[in-house]
């Protein structure tokens, strides 16, 4: 199998993935009590109000044609409306999912280029001293409370040393004499583009918190999984091979063996990255972080279900999205993931 | 040591008195105890014994590899006269793959299954400088040619998983080979490989250490193999050395009784259809303390002096060691063979 025939493969996967999510959106809109017309229009409607809107909104048709007409306007780019804010969902999506992306990428970014190396330095000193104090920290970092430890790095450096900011992704006199200017939504790209590096500090300053409190769940797991698959990786005979041909240490553990064993972080990675985007629910209510977090909190709490199903959808779209990505980065690292180039020479 | 006046005195690689251990939740394992022996250059040497006697350790203690928490607690290792283990890792670095080379036993499993074969020999040659460039790659295609590999320009981009487990152990052979090394320890080399290929892997070795002056410590459980290709060979049992010298004298007359009956047990086509031999009771573990003779719980010549002294290697003919005290008293005669 070619390399593009296996992106191929994957893409089409995907796409059947992408179907089956909306389907199940579909069914469970239609399942769940409730008349959407009513929650439209308010508890006061009138029959009359009521009939036209769902003439309007196409209650009553059959439902087999409500999910074509649903999956053809989802692919338009049509979320349908937010009974809260009364704006189309995309729109709001348009301002709140670059807020958690860019929360959610720095602290994976953070979590891989952090804790990878630090397991692999765990996996080669094996029960020294960096190994333990490595060990304890991760422990804790899988199983610290993220809204606590939040408020704890609050209390430190917003409250006793004053360095950095409470929340919100920049401070308001920033906003006022130094706007940043809408490119992507990513205050760091878009202040970075247009040199406005007084905002582009104040951003810096605004995410680190939030996004070390993000990072602290998969940097832990990230360190723990690269360790666990380095030590098995250091005890295979290539490595020792690879000791007896006069290989230096540092060029044995991070090319040849680092190679090998970072398959099953970045697959745990993939996996993380998707429940990073609805995770970061609590951090971006502790740090006022205007995302994606807040919107469905929100939306849960107004019974705002059309919001729901959006964020539904765009979440699986990104899990399908990076784990695609996963899925390429690895069979790009192993030769055997594409199967049956050249078989036995 | 002065290299002028003595070269070809010194043997290139002297073991004295070696000693591995490996702390268990146990016990202490003794895997290696008090091994000695030497090796000329240019010869092929057998170490022979049954798995886990310490013969694997003992190659890896002579490039200083023994993986921890297992270490090497006593000894001298003098390659060209000069001890190995006296030098820093750094030093130790530049022996390994240089000097000294290993191949390995599954040679599917020493390669690096996500590195192309010109990956992974072109690195030994940067570590080790004897080639920049376009050079690493007209080398390493020259020696596959030596070695009987085809398509050697193919070859460079292919991976392990894409070649024969013959044609896997030509690759590591050649990686051992591509610096210009003196010794080659090659533990085990063909116990993975079909019956024909090992003979081609064997011939292999045999020419390479006839036309490069290679030697070679050739670690094997196989008799046969040492018989054909060595000019020594030692005898391991639980990690000492029962009997050694030169391949003709010690497979003719064998003086141990544990390389009596490993000789006996070979399938004999004069006795064709008649039950093998085998030396009775199994290998005892490692952990429990043996005192004496570590062969005596199984040996029919066994004495109450066996089972309470350490017999040492005393000469027993013509280039010929042995530790048993069938001989100690009277060198040269022992009481028949088995």
């Amino acid at each position: 199998m070619s390399r593009g025939e296996y992106l191929l493969r994957r893409l089409g996967f995907g796409l059947f993935v992408l179907l089956g999510v909306l389907l199940v959106t579909f069914v469970v809109s239609r399942v769940v009590p409730g008349d959407p017309a009513r929650l439209y229009l308010g508890p006061r409607a009138s029959p009359e109000a009521l009939a036209q809107v769902r003439e309007r909104l196409g209650l009553d048709d059959p439902l087999p044609k409500q999910f074509v007409k649903y999956v053809a306007s989802t692919l338009q780019g049509d979320l349908g409306y937010s009974f809260r804010t009364k704006r189309p969902i995309i729109e709001d999506l348009k301002v709140r999912l670059p807020a958690t992306m860019e929360l959610v990428i720095l602290s994976t970014g953070l979590a891989l280029l952090v804790g990878v190396p630090v397991g692999v330095l765990g996996a080669s000193r094996r029960g020294k001293g960096f190994d333990q104090v490595s060990r304890i920290l991760t422990i804790a970092g899988v199983s610290i409370p993220a809204f606590w430890w939040a408020l704890l790095l609050q209390l430190v450096f917003f409250l006793w040393l004053g360095l950095l900011p409470l929340g919100g992704r920049v401070s308001q006199d920033i906003q006022l004499h130094h706007p940043i200017q809408m490119i992507t939504g990513f205050y760091l790209i878009d202040a970075a583009v247009t040199g406005n590096w007084i905002a582009w500090r104040d951003a810096a300053l605004h995410i680190l918190l939030p996004a070390c409190v993000l990072a602290t769940y998969p940097l832990s797991l990230a360190v723990r999984m690269t360790r666990a698959s380095m030590v098995e990786v250091l005890s295979e005979v290539y490595v020792t091979a690879a000791r007896a041909q006069g290989l230096s240490e540092r060029e044995i553990l991070f090319r040849l063996a680092l190679k090998n064993a970072i398959v099953p972080t970045l697959t745990i990675m993939g996996l993380v990255f998707a429940y990073s985007i609805t995770g970061a629910v609590l951090v971006e209510i502790v740090f006022t972080w205007p995302g994606m977090g807040s919107y469905m909190t929100d939306a849960i709490l107004n019974k705002d279900i059309y919001v729901l199903f959006a964020v539904t959808l765009v979440v699986t779209v990104i899990y399908i999205f990076v784990n695609l990505l996963v899925d390429l980065v690895q069979a790009a690292l192993d030769p055997r993931i594409r199967i049956g180039r050249g078989g036995e020479a | 040591m002065d290299a002028g006046t003595c070269t070809s005195a010194v043997p290139l690689l002297e073991v004295d008195d070696l000693r591995v251990v490996f702390p268990t939740p146990r016990g202490m394992v003794k895997a290696v105890w008090g091994v000695s022996f030497q090796i000329q250059k240019g010869h092929m040497y057998g170490i022979v014994g049954e798995s886990g006697c310490g013969k694997t350790a003992t190659g890896r203690a002579i490039l200083r590899l023994i993986p921890p928490p297992g270490k090497i607690v006593g000894g001298r290792i003098l390659f060209r006269g000069e001890n190995l283990m006296e030098k820093s890792e750094e030093e130790m670095r530049r022996v390994r793959g240089r000097s000294i080379s290993m191949i390995f036993q599954d040679p599917a499993a020493a390669l690096n299954p996500l590195f192309t074969i010109g990956q992974q020999i072109t690195a030994i040659m940067k570590r080790h400088k004897v080639a920049h460039g376009e050079a690493l790659r007209q080398r390493a295609e020259q020696l596959f040619e030596e070695l009987g590999l085809p398509h050697s320009r193919d070859l460079l981009e292919c991976y392990p998983h894409q070649l024969s487990g013959g044609m896997q152990q030509r690759v590591m052979i050649a990686m051992a080979l591509c610096v210009e090394s003196d010794l080659l320890i090659a533990d085990e080399p063909t116990s993975c490989l079909d019956v024909t290929i090992q003979s081609q892997i064997l011939d292999l070795l045999v020419r390479l250490q006839k036309q490069r002056g290679l030697a070679i410590m050739l670690i094997t459980h196989d008799l046969g193999v040492v018989a054909e290709t060595c000019e020594r060979v030692a005898v391991f049992y639980l990690g000492r050395i029962v009997e050694q010298g030169a391949v003709s004298e010690v497979f003719r007359h064998p003086r141990h009784p544990y390389t009596q009956g490993l000789l006996a047990a070979l399938p004999d086509p004069q006795r064709w259809g008649s039950p093998l031999k085998m030396i009775p009771g199994s290998v005892p573990t490692p952990l429990e303390a043996i005192p004496g003779c570590a062969f005596a719980p199984r040996c029919e010549f066994a004495t109450d002096t066996c089972g309470n002294v350490e017999p040492q290697l005393v000469s027993v003919g013509d280039d010929h060691l042995a530790a048993c005290f069938l001989y100690a008293a009277d060198p040269g005669k022992g009481r028949g063979r088995a």
